[in-house]
C-alpha cells in the first residue's frame, strides 16, 4: 500500500498553484564559522588556578602562557580574573610554559573545578557541556589538550557503552571535501520533491512557548546555513519565520495549536507528532506561567492557563486513520513531505511499517530519554524504550519487510554529539534530530528549570521578555552554526577513518560498532 | 453517573528547612559592592530577601539550599566570587535504595500533592538495579483502549482483594456459583506496619485517618491496637488487623465487623483461617509471607490451598529477599510467583499484595505489572513527614525530624497528599499505556519492557553475549 495520493498530476489540477512554491522570498545565511564567545563573564572551566599571597606580581605566568589565561593589564597593580576556560589543565605540564612550575614563588595551584560536581548529569556530563560550549564558540572540535571526555556520557548504557571499531589505517585515503554528509528525505519516488539536506541531522520541534522566538529563529537561521531543517514544535508558526520557510518543518500535534491551511502551505515538510520521547503517551505540557499574552495569542488560548495537549490524536486509532490525516495534508500542500514522529513503544517496528504503508516519507522515532520543556518526571524516566533499541528494531524490521530504502528513518531522543549521531546511523538510522544540543550551544546548563515560573533562567526556554533578551539573534545563530560546523568536521573525521565517501555508507553498519558490555564476537551485521 | 474517586488535598508546608541539593558559596571578602549585583537578578529571588532570612537561622538555611542550580549568578558575578556546590548534607541523605533524590521528590509531593514536572530530558542512568531495569510501555496509534489522557476520568485504579471463583455457573439465567467475599479498594495501595526500628506510636491514629481519607486500609498489629486510640466501628473498614503466629485472635465482635484480616504464615494457617471464618465467613483473610529463602515456594504452595484468599509477600524495606546471601528483588520474586501461578492456571483465583521497596509511584505501577494486585507502603509515608532516613530512630536516638511531635493536621495532610499524587501518577502511566483498569494492569508484562529482554533482542544479536551488567 502506497497511500491513496500517489497521483500528483491529479493534485495539480485541483490545488491552487501557490502551494507549489514558497510564498515569500527566502533569506540566505552564510555557512561561516566566526568566533562566538560565551555571553557569560565567568565561563565555567574544567580547571581552576588559584593564586595565593606569595604572588609577587612578577608577571612571568602571563608572559609564558600562550593561551592567555593570566591577565595583568598594563597600569594595573593586580591580576584580572584569569581566563580559565582556555586553560588546558594538566596536559600543559609537559610543555615549557606550565605556569605552576614556572612561578618563582610557587604561588599558583591548579585544581579540578569543584563546581563541576554540581553541573550536568549522567547523560550530559560537565565535560560534554563544556565541549559543546567550546564547539559553539569556535566552530572546531575541542582540542584534545583540554582533556574533555565528551564523546560519551556517563549513563552506563546504550550509546555511552558503544564504541567504533576504527581500522588502524583508513582503507582509502580521502580528502575532507570528497566526503558527502548529505542525506535524502524522500525515498518514496511519489513525485514529491527529492529534498536533500547537507548534514544528516535537523533541529527538533520546540514550540514558541517552550522556547523564546529568538531561539526558534536562531535554530531556523542555522538550518538555512546548513541546508537542513528546524521544526516549529506544536505551538504555532510565527510570521517572523516566513523568510526561512524552506527550512522549517511545521508540526501538527494533538493540540493542533496554530495549525491552519496557510501555515501548512508554507513549508516543504509537515510533521505529525503522535508522541514525544520525554512524555510518551501524554501529550504536550505548557504550564500556566509560560502562557504569556504572546503565546496565548499564537495558540489561540487563554492567558495563564496551563495547556495540556490531548493524547492521542482522538481522530486516529488505526493506521487507516493515520493515512486520512496524511491525505488531508497532501491535499492542502502538494509539494510537502510528511514526517511521522512517534515514540518508541514495544511495537515501534509495527508502527513504523504502518506509517510507511500509510504514506509517510519520514519515520521519526523519538526515544524515551528525549528532551522536553516540561514533562512529568515519572514519564521521562519510565515510559517507552531508549532510542538505541528503537533504531535497531525498526531498521531491522523495515529491512526484513523489504522497504528499508523506501522510507527515511530519523532518530532522536538523547543524541548529544557528532559521535552519537554517527552511532545512531551505524545502528540503522538515516539521520537524526537534535534539540538539547542546540540549547546547550546557546548556554543551557541542563538545570531542568524550563517548565515553570518565568521559565529558563538562562534566557532560552522562556517567553519572558526580560530573560529572553539575554540571547541575541546573531549570536545565537552563530553559536548553532559553529556547533554544526564542528559536528560536521567530527563526522567527516569518522567517515574518513572508515574510508567512506558518504554518510549513507555508514547506515546500518553495526559491524563497525562494539559494545563494552558484550563479547563482540558476532561476525556479520544484521 | 457513579461518584468518581477523588482524594481531597491541600498544600502542607514543611516544618523544617529543606535539605536542598545545591548551595551557593559566597566569597564576600572580594565583593566589589556593584550597584547592579547579580544577586538582585536571581530569577528565583533567592538573594533578594536575604536580610529577611538572616533574621531566623532556620529560614536562612532554607534559603541557602533552595538554589535551583542555574549557575546564572556564578557566571555573571563581576568579581567571580560566587561558586555553586552540591550540599554535602543532601548527598548523605538516605541509603543506597532510598536516595537523596527520592527523599527530596517525596517531600515535594507530600507538600504540594502535585505530580513532579520538570524541564529538560531524563538525567539519570541508562538503566539500573531493581525497578530501574524495566520501562513501562505506551501505545501510539493503535491503542488497546480508546482512552487517551483526556479520558483519565475513566481510568479505574480499583482492585479487589480476596479469592475469586475460577468460573461462574448459571442455571436458568441465574448465577449459581456462590460469590466469595471481596474487599474493594479504590487505589492499589495499602499502608503496611512499620518495621520495629521505625515505629512512632503517635502515627497510628494518623495512619488510620489517612486510610479513611483515601479509602484504603492500614495494617495494624492486633497487639498494638491500643495505639489506634478511640476508633469506632466505622473505622474498622479501613483497618486490617495483623495477627502474629502466637498472638490470640481479635474478639469475635471485631472479627464480625472487619473486612480484611491478616495472619502470619505458619503451619497452622489452615486451622487459623477456619477459626476466623467460623466467626465471620465474609471476612477476607490474608496470609503474610516473609520473602526469605522459602518465601517464593511457600507463596506458590499457599496459592494452591483453596482456603487461602490473599497472599501478602513481604521483602525488607529496600525490596530485598531476607536471610539469604544473594537476595532477590521484590519485582523479580513477584514475577516468578505470578508466572508460576499463571502456569498452574490459578493466578486469577488468589490475590497477591506485595511489600517492600516501593519507594516511588513508578515502583507501584511496575510492581503491579510484575504480578502484584496491590502494594503496600510504609517508609515513603515516613519520608512524607520529613524523615531524612538518617537511621537515628533505628539506632535508638531522637528523631531529628521530630516526627513524634507532629500535629495530626500536618501528618494526615502530608501522607494523604503523597497517596493522592501516587494515584495521579499511576493514572498518568496507565493513560500512556492505554490501560483502563488497574485490575488489568496486573501481570500485564506485555505493557512493559525489561532491560535483559530488550538488550538480548537488540544488542545481543549485534554484539554477542552480555558479559557485564
Amino acid at each position: 500500500m502506497e497511500g491513496s495520493l500517489a497521483k500528483e498530476s491529479v493534485l495539480k489540477e485541483i490545488l491552487p498553484e501557490n502551494t507549489a512554491k514558497t510564498l515569500v522570498p527566502q533569506v540566505e545565511i552564510a555557512r561561516e564559522v566566526k568566533p562566538a564567545p560565551s555571553r557569560y563573564r565567568n565561563e565555567i572551566a574544567k580547571y581552576i588556578i588559584r593564586r595565593d599571597s606569595n604572588c609577587k606580581l612578577c608577571g612571568k605566568c602571563a608572559e609564558a602562557c600562550p593561551q592567555g589565561v593570566h591577565v595583568l593589564k598594563p597600569g594595573y597593580k593586580l591580576f584580572s580574573a584569569p581566563h580559565l576556560n582556555v586553560c588546558i589543565g594538566p596536559s600543559c605540564q609537559k610543555t615549557d610554559h606550565y605556569c605552576i612550575d614556572l612561578c618563582p614563588n610557587k604561588a599558583l595551584k591548579m585544581v579540578e573545578n569543584p563546581m563541576l560536581k554540581a553541573m550536568g548529569d549522567f547523560r550530559w556530563t560537565p565535560d560534554m557541556l563544556m565541549a559543546t560550549w567550546k564547539m559553539a564558540e569556535t566552530g572546531e572540535p575541542p582540542s584534545p589538550e583540554y582533556g574533555y571526555n565528551y564523546e560519551t556520557g556517563a549513563s552506563g548504557g546504550g550509546l555511552d557503552r558503544l564504541r567504533f571499531k576504527f581500522p588502524e589505517k583508513p582503507p582509502v585515503d580521502l580528502r575532507d571535501d570528497e566526503i558527502d554528509t548529505s542525506i535524502v528525505l524522500n525515498r518514496r519516488n511519489d513525485g514529491r520533491p527529492q529534498i536533500k539536506i547537507d548534514v544528516p541531522w535537523y533541529g527538533g520541534g520546540m514550540s514558541f512557548g517552550s522556547v523564546s522566538n529568538v531561539v526558534q529563529l536562531s535554530k531556523a537561521r542555522a538550518a538555512v546555513a546548513f541546508n537542513t531543517f528546524t521544526c516549529t514544535g506544536e505551538g504555532g508558526y510565527m510570521e517572523r519565520m516566513k523568510p526561512y520557510d524552506d527550512h522549517v518543518i511545521t508540526q501538527i500535534a494533538t493540540g493542533l495549536f496554530g495549525v491552519r491551511e496557510e501555515t501548512i502551505q508554507r513549508v516543504r515538510i509537515v510533521e505529525f507528532k503522535y508522541a514525544q520521547g520525554a512524555k510518551p503517551g501524554l501529550g504536550g505540557h505548557l504550564l500556566a506561567d509560560k502562557v504569556t499574552p504572546a503565546v496565548a495569542r499564537m495558540r489561540e488560548t487563554v492567558l495563564g492557563i496551563s495547556l495540556f495537549s490531548p493524547f492521542p490524536f482522538h481522530s486516529v486509532y488505526s493506521i487507516e486513520d493515520h493515512q486520512k490525516h496524511m491525505d488531508w495534508i497532501k491535499h492542502v500542500n502538494r509539494r510537502t513531505l510528511i514526517s511521522t514522529k512517534v515514540s518508541t513503544p514495544n511495537d515501534v517496528d509495527m508502527v513504523a511499517v504502518g506509517s510507511y504503508s500509510a504514506g509517510t516519507h519520514i519515520v521519526h522515532l523519538d526515544g524515551g530519554y528525549g528532551g522536553t520543556g516540561a514533562a512529568p518526571d515519572i514519564a521521562k524516566k519510565n515510559i517507552a524504550m531508549p532510542i538505541e533499541y528503537g533504531i535497531v528494531k525498526v531498521h531491522r524490521f523495515l529491512t526484513d519487510e523489504g522497504i528499508r530504502d523506501k522510507v527515511t528513518l530519523i532518530a532522536s531522543g538523547g543524541l548529544r554529539t557528532a559521535h552519537d549521531i554517527a552511532k545512531a546511523i551505524a545502528l540503522g538510522a538515516d539521520g537524526v534530530v537534535v534539540g538539547t544540543s542546540e540549547l546547550v550551544a546557546l548556554g543551557c546548563i541542563r538545570c531542568s528549570r524550563c517548565e515553570s515560573g518565568r521559565g529558563c533562567p538562562r534566557g532560552i526556554a522562556t517567553t519572558d521578555a526580560e530573560l529572553a533578551a539575554d540571547v541575541d539573534l546573531e549570536w545565537g545563530t552563530q553559536r548553532i552554526i559553529n556547533m554544526y560546523s564542528a559536528w560536521r568536521k567530527e563526522l567527516v573525521g569518522i567517515l574518513k577513518r572508515f574510508g567512506m565517501r558518504s554518510v549513507s555508507e555508514l547506515r546500518g553498519r553495526n559491524d563497525l560498532l562494539m559494545h563494552l558490555d558484550y563479547t563482540n564476537d558476532v561476525e556479520t551485521h544484521t | 453517573m457513579p461518584k468518581k474517586y477523588h482524594i481531597e488535598t491541600k498544600k502542607i508546608p514543611p516544618r523544617l528547612p529543606k535539605v536542598g541539593k545545591f548551595g551557593i558559596v559566597d566569597w564576600r571578602e572580594d565583593c566589589a559592592r556593584c550597584h547592579n549585583c547579580v544577586k538582585k537578578a536571581c530569577v528565583y529571588d533567592r538573594y533578594r530577601q536575604e536580610m529577611q532570612y538572616i533574621k531566623d537561622l532556620d529560614e536562612f538555611n532554607a534559603m541557602f539550599f533552595e538554589c535551583m542550580g542555574c549557575f546564572s549568578c556564578v557566571q555573571k558575578c563581576t568579581k567571580g566570587i560566587l561558586a555553586l556546590t552540591v550540599n554535602p548534607e543532601y548527598e548523605h541523605m538516605g541509603n543506597g535504595y532510598y536516595t537523596s533524590d527520592i527523599i527530596l521528590t517525596t517531600w515535594n509531593q507530600a507538600e504540594t500533592a502535585g505530580i513532579p514536572v520538570s524541564g529538560a530530558g531524563y538525567r539519570g542512568k541508562f538503566t539500573g538495579a531493581g525497578f530501574d531495569s524495566m520501562w513501562t510501555d505506551m501505545s501510539e496509534i493503535v491503542r488497546p483502549t480508546r482512552d487517551g489522557i483526556h479520558g483519565r476520568e475513566y481510568i479505574s485504579t480499583s482492585v479487589d482483594i480476596g479469592r475469586k471463583p475460577k468460573l461462574l455457573s448459571f442455571e436458568n439465567n441465574r448465577l449459581t456459583t456462590p460469590l466469595p467475599p471481596l474487599v474493594d479498594l479504590p487505589v492499589p495501595i495499602l499502608i503496611d506496619m512499620f518495621p520495629k526500628e521505625y515505629q512512632f506510636p503517635n502515627l497510628m491514629p494518623m495512619l488510620l485517618a489517612v486510610a479513611a481519607k483515601t479509602g484504603t486500609m492500614v495494617i495494624v498489629d492486633w497487639e498494638q491496637q491500643g495505639l489506634l486510640g478511640t476508633y469506632n466501628e466505622k473505622h474498622l473498614s479501613n483497618v486490617v488487623f495483623y495477627v502474629g503466629k502466637d498472638a490470640s485472635l481479635p474478639t469475635p465482635e471485631i472479627l464480625r465487623k472487619s473486612r480484611l484480616i491478616e495472619i502470619a504464615d505458619n503451619e497452622g494457617v489452615e486451622q487459623r483461617i477456619g477459626e476466623i471464618k467460623a466467626v465471620n465467613p465474609d471476612l477476607v483473610v490474608a496470609v503474610r509471607v516473609e520473602l526469605d529463602s522459602r518465601g517464593e515456594g511457600r507463596s506458590v504452595e499457599l496459592a494452591h490451598n483453596p482456603v487461602v484468599e490473599v497472599i501478602h509477600i513481604v521483602s525488607d524495606i529496600n525490596g530485598n529477599q531476607t536471610g539469604v546471601e544473594t537476595p532477590g528483588f521484590i519485582k523479580d520474586m513477584t514475577r516468578r510467583i505470578h508466572t508460576s501461578l499463571v502456569k498452574d492456571g490459578i493466578r486469577d483465583e488468589v490475590t497477591i499484595i506485595a511489600s517492600g521497596g516501593i519507594a516511588l509511584a513508578e515502583h507501584m505501577a511496575k510492581e503491579i505489572i510484575c504480578g502484584a494486585d496491590a502494594v503496600t507502603i510504609n517508609m515513603p509515608l515516613l519520608i512524607a513527614l520529613e524523615c531524612r532516613f538518617c537511621g537515628s530512630c533505628r539506632d535508638g536516638f531522637d528523631c531529628p525530624a521530630k516526627i513524634e511531635t507532629i500535629t495530626a493536621q500536618y501528618g494526615v495532610g502530608r501522607m494523604t497528599n503523597l497517596i493522592a499524587v501516587w494515584h495521579d501518577q499511576l493514572i498518568e502511566v496507565m493513560g500512556a499505556m492505554g490501560m483502563r483498569e488497574a485490575r488489568r494492569l496486573r501481570g500485564e508484562t506485555g505493557r512493559a519492557l525489561f532491560f535483559e529482554d530488550i538488550e538480548e533482542e537488540t544488542f545481543g544479536r549485534l554484539f554477542g553475549k552480555r558479559i557485564s551488567s
